[in-house]
């Protein structure tokens, strides 16, 4: 028997971790002389009151399931992919190489191509340590560590090389041509109607974002492929006797990985930027891990997380403009103790969960 | 280019690689303890940060670099110590716990720097009294007019930051206590085999909370050294990734001690060579870039850690929680 019912795994555990996050992080706007209260109004407000804010909160909420739902596929073949920074940085390279190629006449043709660019660079960069990992037994964290590492590098030496733009002082490309242009929010619901803040960078990535939350879904829990995955996440020895390739799954498990990351970039790079800039992912990437965590690697979770941390990055922002005194890195420190409580402190908050619901059925009994 | 000038080039060069390797080796320390006995430490990047602001801060409070470097290591055992409970009392991802610890260092100390000195999240420039300065080695200017060896001596051996000799020191120390005590091989054993430690009546947390919490006394000296002596004030993310790349000389080290000091050495080369000269030019044919220079480290890391030069080996036990037998 289950030691807690399952609603309480896995709605109430995620929400007491994220209270317990939010007092601690509250305390330490208290030890700064400052008032968490405001703080935090100021920070839901500055997410959802207008449509200009609540389409900045989607924008990073979009990166933001990008990233979880790659750390969420790795996790479930028992595999901690802290590489989605890199993974999605260089994804910005094959995004940017597909969409300088030509001269794109409609999104409509261009899109598929870019997917398939930072997707194939993203799924690369992902691979290389995966092979290390299965074949050589090098450990795939510090390997994607270290490439984050290998790709910023390889970006600046882009940037600043073959792909910079001559008429440019910074290391950036030269803009996409404009039908690779991605429709914002705005652009989708104006002919329907309804208006939607012009400048806000939200666009048609976020229901790309939401189609790869369904496809991991169904890929995860309604495939073969899915099965063994799990199977091997779960225990890789019982999977290697039911015939399951310990090399295939590794293999497979982060090339989506890598893949899922990269479509970062067709968000903030085909989206948003419209040429390739060099730090573009600006942390999206560890995120990702906290995504994953709270959401319980399930993409419904992974989407309601990504949310909630798409708030806090636009809130932040609108913090340091409403409330000087505190810095938007705030935002920084509660994500730490989101992953801290979720991710390791998880026994802690489970074992009180836990003995509490033994006693009600005790009681019942 | 004639070799007195060549000569004074590699002086230079020697001087900013024993500079810059030190907070590597601090770091690169602290990670042989901590994953010796077992716990995985991917947050010594979050302790170097969280110590250099601390120790920056309070010696610039004080106008005393010893407290300050007391503060930052105070700071940087705070961090050990939630390492700790997470990883080894609840049984938690040590990996996850680190990266929780890199996130609360970044907002951390910019959140506290800007409600503290109000400049951006930076500390003010530290004044002489609370900075670290060269020490003096005995018969350095006598010496120094000796052909090869007396410049070597002076300029590189001599006129180093206190914390420089102990950072050197701290590799046989290291030796020393890993290898030839009691309470070295119990610690080796418990990131190899805990199970047998336990049954040998050994503390498996006991061990490994004081290998965490030296780890965090390192990392500490490393943050003040980077805050206090290479720098003279706190910067935002000033650590700029030197943890991981201590994480790299450590696995290039292969988890040893006098090879951590060969690594570190290394990769504190690799960073002089890149700050000295950013794009060497290879007799005219090509160009090395310095964004290669820069990487190299990860990538020499990568090639060993898949065995295709040598085989790093991590301890056995290591990233996993120890739960008892019933």
């Amino acid at each position: 028997m289950d030691k807690m019912p399952k609603w309480a795994d896995v709605v109430l555990i995620p929400l007491i971790s994220l209270c317990l996050a939010l007092i601690v992080s509250g305390f330490v706007v208290l030890a700064i002389g400052e008032d968490p209260i405001r703080a935090i109004s100021i920070m839901v407000n500055g997410a959802l009151s207008s449509t200009n804010k609540i389409g900045y909160t989607l924008y990073y909420a979009t990166n933001y399931m990008f990233t979880g739902l790659a750390v969420a596929v790795a996790f479930h073949a028992r595999m901690f992919n802290i590489g989605g920074e890199g993974q999605a940085a260089i994804s910005g390279v094959g995004v940017a190489v597909v969409l300088l190629a030509f001269d794109w006449p409609h999104w409509t043709i261009a899109l598929p191509f870019a997917i398939l660019g930072g997707g194939l660079f993203g799924a690369i960069w992902a691979a290389i340590p995966a092979y290390l990992q299965a074949r050589r037994d090098s450990h795939i964290v510090i390997t994607t560590i270290m490439f984050n590492y290998i790709a910023a590098a390889m970006m600046g030496f882009l940037l600043n090389g073959i792909l910079k733009n001559p008429n440019s002082q910074v290391a950036e490309s030269v803009n996409f041509p404009a039908g690779a242009h991605l429709p914002t929010i705005h652009e989708m619901l104006a002919p329907l109607g309804i208006g939607f803040s012009k400048s806000a960078p939200a666009n048609v990535s976020f229901l790309l974002a939401l189609f790869c939350a369904w496809l991991v879904w169904f890929l995860l829990w309604r495939t073969r492929l899915g099965y063994a995955i799990r199977a091997f996440g779960h225990s890789p020895h019982a999977a290697s006797y039911a015939g399951i390739s310990a090399f295939k799954i590794t293999m497979i498990a982060m090339i989506i990985s890598g893949a899922l990351a990269g479509m970062l970039s067709i968000n903030v790079v085909m989206g948003e930027q419209e040429r390739l800039i060099q730090f573009f992912v600006e942390g999206a990437g560890f995120v990702g891990i906290a995504v994953a965590l709270m959401g319980r690697n399930h993409p419904i979770g992974i989407i309601l997380a990504a949310l909630l941390f798409g708030m806090l990055a636009q809130g932040g922002f609108e913090l340091q403009f409403e409330y000087p005194e505190i810095s938007k890195e705030m935002v920084l420190v509660i994500q730490g103790t989101i992953i801290l409580f979720t991710g390791a402190l998880d026994y802690m908050v489970r074992k009180p969960v836990e003995k509490i619901f033994a006693r009600l059925r005790e009681g019942q009994s | 280019m004639d070799f007195a000038h060549a000569f004074l080039q590699i002086i230079i060069a020697m001087d900013m690689t024993i500079r810059l390797s030190v907070v590597l080796l601090f770091a690169c320390l602290a990670g042989l303890y901590s994953e010796r006995a077992g716990i995985f430490d991917i947050g010594l990047e979050g302790k170097l940060l969280i110590s250099a602001f601390f120790s920056a801060s309070f010696s610039y409070e004080t106008g005393n670099v010893w407290l300050g470097l007391l503060a930052g290591v105070g700071a940087s055992m705070v961090f050990a110590l939630i390492h700790g409970i997470a990883s080894i009392t609840y049984r938690g991802n040590q990996l996850i716990a680190g990266v929780a610890l890199n996130f609360l260092a970044s907002g951390l100390t910019i959140v506290i720097g800007l409600a503290w000195f109000k400049e951006g999240g930076q500390s003010p420039a530290l004044p002489q009294s609370s900075r670290f300065h060269e020490l003096t080695l005995p018969f350095a200017d006598t010496l120094r007019d000796i052909p090869l060896f007396g410049p070597l001596y002076a300029d590189v051996i001599s006129g180093q930051k206190p914390l420089v000799y102990i950072a050197f020191l701290l590799i046989p120390f290291t030796w020393w206590l890993l290898f030839r005590t009691r309470f070295g091989l119990r610690l080796r054993a418990v990131g190899e085999n805990p199970a047998s430690v336990d049954t040998a009546g050994v503390s498996v947390i006991r061990y490994r909370y004081a290998a965490v919490m030296i780890a965090g006394v390192l990392c500490g000296l490393g943050g003040a050294y980077l805050a206090t002596s290479q720098a003279s004030a706190f910067g935002r993310e000033m650590s700029s990734g030197r943890g991981f790349i201590a994480l790299a000389a450590l696995i290039f080290a292969k988890w040893r001690p006098w090879y951590a000091l060969m690594s570190c050495l290394l990769f504190g080369f690799l960073e002089a060579v890149s700050n000295l000269y950013p794009n060497i030019d290879v007799f005219g044919i090509f160009e090395i870039p310095v964004q290669f220079t820069q990487a190299l480290p990860y990538i020499l890391t990568v090639v060993i850690l898949a065995g295709f030069v040598g085989k790093a080996v991590a301890p056995r036990a290591g990233g996993e929680p120890y739960v008892k037998e019933r």
